[in-house]
This record gives C-alpha cells, sequence and structure tokens, in this order.
C-alpha cells in the first residue's frame, strides 16, 4: 500500500500555485468582464451611461427603457420568431439526415461505404468556393427570399455526422441482429435500437446544430433581402454593427436621440445571448461529452 | 462445405463460389436496400451542395455572364487568374491572410494548451469547475454579438478609450487603425475560443497513465519535471494533430468575422482573400473573377494540408491520413 503521507510541497510549487490561482482568476475576469458590462450599461439610465468615464461595476441608476424599446421593437420580434423557426426546422432537417447517414455508414457488410465515406470526406477539404454555391441557391434554385437558402445548403455537418457515426458504432452488434432476426428492417433498429442507445450523443448532436442555427447570420445576409424573413442575428448586425438604431428610439426631444441608442444595443446583446447563455450551464456537460466523443475516436 | 451455387457454377480450383461484381452488388443491395434509400438523401445532399458548386467552379475560367449560363460563358482560361495575381490587392490579401493566421497560430494556439496545463495543475476541483464554466461561455456567443461588442467596446465613446479618459488620455480611435486590426482580430478570437479550446487537451491530459505519475513522484520528480516528462508527451499526439489541422488552414481566413469587423479605412490590413471574394463576388456580382480568387484559395488550402500532414507523417507516428 501506498503511503498516504502528504508530500510537503516546495516554497518553489506554493509559489507557482498562487501565481496560477491569480491568473486563472484573471482569465475568468476578463472573460466575464465584458459581459457584464454589457448587462449592466443595459439597465442603466441612458442620459447617464453617455457622461459616464470609467469601469461599470453596476448599472448607472436603475431604468428598463431600452428593453421596453427593444421588445416593442417589430424587428427584434420578427428577428426572434424567424430565428426559432429556422432553428427548429434547421435542426430537424440536420437530425433527420444526419441520423439516416450515420446509421447508414455505421453498419457492417455495406459495399458501397467506403467510397461513399470517401465521397463526403473529401468534402472537408476541397469545396467550390463561396460563388459557385451562391450562384447555385440564388440562380439555380432560385431560392432568394425563401426559409431554405438558410436551412438547406448547411442541412449535414460532415463533423457532426462522423460523431453520430462514431456513436452508433458504439451499439453491441448482437442487439441488431437480435433484431433482424425478430424480423426488424433497417429503419426499425435505427429508430427503436440504435437512437434510444445513442441518446447522449444525439442531445450533444442536436445542441450543435441548435446553436449553430441561432448565431447565424451569413446564409440570411446573402440570400435574403424581405426584412420580413431576417433571422435574430441579422438585425443585430444591423443595430450593433451597420448602427442604425434609428426606428427605436421613442425620445420625443432631440437630445434623447443618442443616449437611448447605447442601452438599447446592449439590451439587445443580453436579448439576443442570454438564452443561450442561460441554458449554457445546464447543457454544458453534454456539449463537452460531444467535443470528447468526436475527438477521442478509435 | 456447401456453397450457394450462382450461375457461374464452382470454382473447381479454390472450391469457391465465383461470383461476379454485379452479382455482388445485387446481392449486396438486397441485403442492404433500406440503408441505401437511407443513404440517398444523404449523398444528394453533398452531390448538390458540395459537387455541383465544384462543377460550377469552372466559371472562374470563363468570362461568367449569368444570363449565358456556365455554357454560354466564354472561356478565357487563366485570365481571371492571372487579372488577381497582378492586381493591386494581390500582394496585401496574401499577406494579410498568412498574418492574422499566423499570428493565431503564434498566440492562439498555445492559449488553450497552456490553460489546460494550469487547470490541471489545480487540485481544488470546484474552483476548477468554475473556471471551466466562465471560459467556456463566450465561444456560444454568436459572431454578430462578438464584433459588436468589440466595437462598441473600442468606439470613441466605448469601454477602452472611458477607462483612458479617466487617465487623461485622449480617445484612441482604435477601428480606424489599420496597424492595430491583426492584434484585434486574433485577440478578441482568443477571447472567445481559448476556454472550449482547453477542453481536448484537458481530455489528452486525462487520458494519460496516472501510475506514470506515481512513479515519478516515488523518484522524486518535481511537478514541472512531471510536467515535461509525462504531461507534455502524452498530449503531444493530440497537439500534432491539432496543430497538423490548424496549418493546414494558415491560408483560411474566414469571410464571416472579417466582414462585420472591417471597415473600408481597414481594408489595408483586414481585408483577407475571402472577404475579397465576397465583395467581388457577392457585392460587385463580378461572378468569373471572384470565382477565380475563391478557387485559388480552396486549391491553396488544400495543398497546404496535404503538406502539413506529409511533414507530420515523416515527423511523427500521428497524422491525419
Amino acid at each position: 500500500m501506498a503511503s498516504t503521507k502528504a508530500i510537503r510541497k516546495t516554497n518553489g510549487e506554493r509559489l507557482f500555485d498562487t501565481f496560477n490561482i491569480v491568473l486563472l482568476l484573471g482569465l475568468v475576469l476578463i472573460t466575464l468582464y465584458p459581459l457584464l458590462y454589457v448587462l449592466f450599461a443595459s439597465f442603466s439610465e441612458p442620459s447617464e451611461l453617455v457622461r459616464f468615464r470609467g469601469l461599470l461595476f453596476k448599472p448607472l441608476g436603475w431604468s428598463t427603457a431600452a428593453y421596453k424599446a427593444v421588445f416593442l421593437n417589430p424587428n427584434i420580434l420578427t428577428g426572434y420568431r424567424n430565428t426559432l423557426f429556422y432553428m427548429v426546422m434547421g435542426t430537424t432537417l440536420n437530425m433527420v439526415l444526419t441520423c439516416l447517414g450515420a446509421y447508414a455508414l455505421s453498419r457492417r457488410n455495406v459495399l458501397f461505404k467506403l467510397p461513399i465515406t470517401l465521397f463526403i470526406l473529401f468534402t472537408l477539404f476541397f469545396n467550390g468556393g463561396l460563388i459557385p454555391t451562391y450562384l447555385l441557391v440564388a440562380r439555380t434554385l432560385s431560392w432568394i427570399d425563401t426559409p431554405w437558402a438558410v436551412i438547406v445548403p448547411t442541412a449535414i455537418s460532415t463533423w457532426n455526422l462522423l460523431v453520430l457515426k462514431t456513436a452508433f458504432e458504439q451499439v453491441p452488434q448482437a442487439l441488431e441482429e437480435a433484431a433482424r432476426i425478430d424480423g426488424a428492417n433497417d429503419f426499425t433498429i435505427l429508430w427503436r435500437i440504435v437512437i434510444p442507445l445513442s441518446l447522449p450523443a444525439i442531445a450533444v448532436i442536436v445542441l450543435f446544430y441548435a446553436v449553430a442555427h441561432w448565431n447565424a447570420y451569413f446564409s440570411a445576409l446573402i440570400y435574403l433581402r424581405d426584412r420580413g424573413l431576417y433571422p435574430l442575428q441579422l438585425i443585430l448586425r444591423e443595430i450593433l454593427i451597420a448602427n442604425q438604431t434609428g426606428d427605436m428610439t421613442t425620445g420625443t426631444l432631440g437630445g434623447d436621440v443618442e443616449p437611448i441608442a447605447e442601452t438599447i444595443k446592449y439590451a439587445t446583446i443580453v436579448v439576443a445571448t442570454v438564452p443561450i447563455l442561460f441554458l449554457y450551464p445546464f447543457l454544458q456537460r453534454y456539449f463537452v461529452k460531444g467535443v470528447l466523443i468526436g475527438a477521442v475516436k478509435e | 462445405m456447401a456453397i450457394a451455387q450462382p450461375i457461374t457454377g464452382l470454382n473447381k480450383a479454390t472450391n469457391r463460389s465465383r461470383s461476379t461484381f454485379w452479382q455482388r452488388v445485387a446481392k449486396d443491395f438486397r441485403r442492404n436496400k433500406y440503408i441505401y434509400l437511407m443513404l440517398a438523401p444523404v449523398v444528394a445532399y453533398y452531390l448538390l451542395f458540395h459537387y455541383v458548386p465544384m462543377y460550377g467552379a469552372q466559371i472562374a475560367f470563363r468570362d461568367f455572364v449569368p444570363s449565358k449560363g456556365i455554357w454560354g460563358s466564354e472561356w478565357i482560361g487563366w485570365e481571371n487568374f492571372t487579372d488577381f495575381f497582378q492586381g493591386i490587392y494581390f500582394f496585401r490579401l496574401v499577406r494579410n491572410t498568412f498574418a492574422i493566421n499566423a499570428l493565431d497560430v503564434i498566440f492562439g494556439f498555445p492559449a488553450p494548451i497552456i490553460l489546460a496545463l494550469l487547470l490541471n495543475e489545480i487540485t481544488a476541483g470546484w474552483f476548477k469547475r468554475i473556471v471551466q464554466t466562465i471560459t467556456y461561455m463566450p465561444h456560444f456567443i454568436s459572431l454578430v454579438v462578438l464584433v459588436g461588442m468589440v466595437i462598441d467596446f473600442l468606439s470613441r465613446d466605448g469601454l477602452f478609450n472611458n477607462v483612458l479618459a479617466l487617465m487623461g488620455i485622449d480617445p484612441i480611435p482604435y477601428l480606424q487603425m489599420p496597424g492595430l486590426y491583426w492584434p484585434i482580430y486574433v485577440g478578441s478570437g482568443i477571447w472567445q475560443s481559448i476556454g472550449w479550446g482547453s477542453i481536448i487537451y484537458l481530455a489528452a491530459i486525462a487520458g494519460i497513465d496516472p501510475s506514470l505519475y506515481e512513479a515519478a513522484r516515488v523518484d522524486g520528480a518535481s511537478r514541472l519535471q512531471q510536467l515535461r516528462h509525462i504531461t507534455l508527451p502524452g498530449m503531444a499526439a493530440t497537439i500534432i494533430i491539432l496543430l497538423i489541422l490548424r496549418l493546414g488552414a494558415i491560408m483560411n481566413v474566414g469571410y464571416e468575422k472579417t466582414i462585420l469587423l472591417y471597415n473600408p479605412l481597414l481594408y489595408e490590413t483586414a481585408d483577407v482573400i475571402s472577404s475579397y471574394t465576397f465583395r467581388k463576388g457577392i457585392l460587385d456580382a463580378n461572378y468569373g473573377f471572384s470565382a477565380a480568387v475563391g478557387l485559388f484559395n480552396s486549391a491553396i488550402n488544400l495543398v497546404l494540408l496535404w503538406g502539413a500532414n506529409w511533414i507530420s507523417r515523416r515527423q511523427s507516428e500521428s497524422s491525419l491520413f
């Protein structure tokens, strides 16, 4: 039995440990502070925020005017609705195709498995480029101003497909054979055996796809002209980057226009990011697991 | 041994049934018909959205006019490419693309590794978990929000200039200074990815046999020595593979973040090959030319990835393919 006496740390090691903790705390601070700043600023009195110099440690005054403006903004509400729609439809399509593909490629004794796998893998290393894809979607398929342009071109993420394939391969073959003897076909096996036994992996992939949809903006940017179809991120882009909070200011006095714009920006950031950041600690375990499944392959 | 007798009969020499390729295909299709049914939409997707654009990339060699279609547009060979190579922007685009990536590899690649190593030295599980949870968060912030925050904090009345004002320093127009763009781009990227990136290295560390550490401790090794002789070698395989992937993408700077963060004043250092492709192609509708630029970028990336993998295979046992 190994001795359980604690090994004394040298002074050098103690110094390092302190240094380490300080460093990590510093990282936590740098990570957290910008987010806190945004949060505090969003609840601040607009006029005070404009005058303020320095770091915020709490909201300046208290005002929910920015949030009122945000929630009353029809663009934001439409953006939210559209994003939810794209996310649900998109993730459904993603999961159907990815599960079908992952299952099919995880089975043994499929003659064309290797050529098809290579066919898919090659796309990870080479692609035609932005312009040919754009021309395909916009001109050949005429999908401008349709939800398909946002959902379908990214229907399968090869990386997610590979992760799910690996997970499906872990299901014991004996179960599949037993099911076949009982007369099950591949669809039944997929739906009733493989998927239920791979729920952690499935959950992770669903989350990855969903978050990707939530954060996506580029396809919408190039394929959508109708603002009624814009996802939330595109509206955010207008507000945060192209600086167009003009139609959200509610002040009747000319002097109110600038101040409200600032806090509105912060409020929209909070409103767009809170759903993810809020759910995220609960789901963190699954996300991390997903990365590991994908990375630690046999 | 009884063997099914196909039409071609039994090969008397080997005693095996001599089925043709097509007979095996037929048998495979009969047994796996649902598998292939499942694969059909998947293959169709890749065919349509990945391979058709590869075919369409040939417009890089044509004077593409949309109304004439691909075949109707005149073939001009390498002209689009030479226009690009001889253009005034070629050097700066290549330089910017390379520089941003190089900086990201030099500063951004080691960062998650160092974080993983530091976290590994923490004994208090609760502290480790808190640090991890918090540092993973920025990964989930969308690019639009990230860039929005960066732009806001660096603006004239933004956080950074506010702090400077407290110290009596005049505001600095960060986002109008090309010289600052690279650190801003790379730095914000590290902020967003250092936590999430450390996951994979922590997993690699966790995969190291604990008895190695015990043996080292018994032999009197310091923690630093344990790091050098056990931890780092244990992570080597993971680090090398990820480094290959990273280097193979050294000419690959995405347009998504660039387009959000840059403005015309910054083009000198901010414009990269992919954002140039975007502007010329989507905004200016100069399809043939921008397809050539994009194709050039894809081809370079492929060559570099192949090269990085080859080098790795020569140097160590790890490689992608």
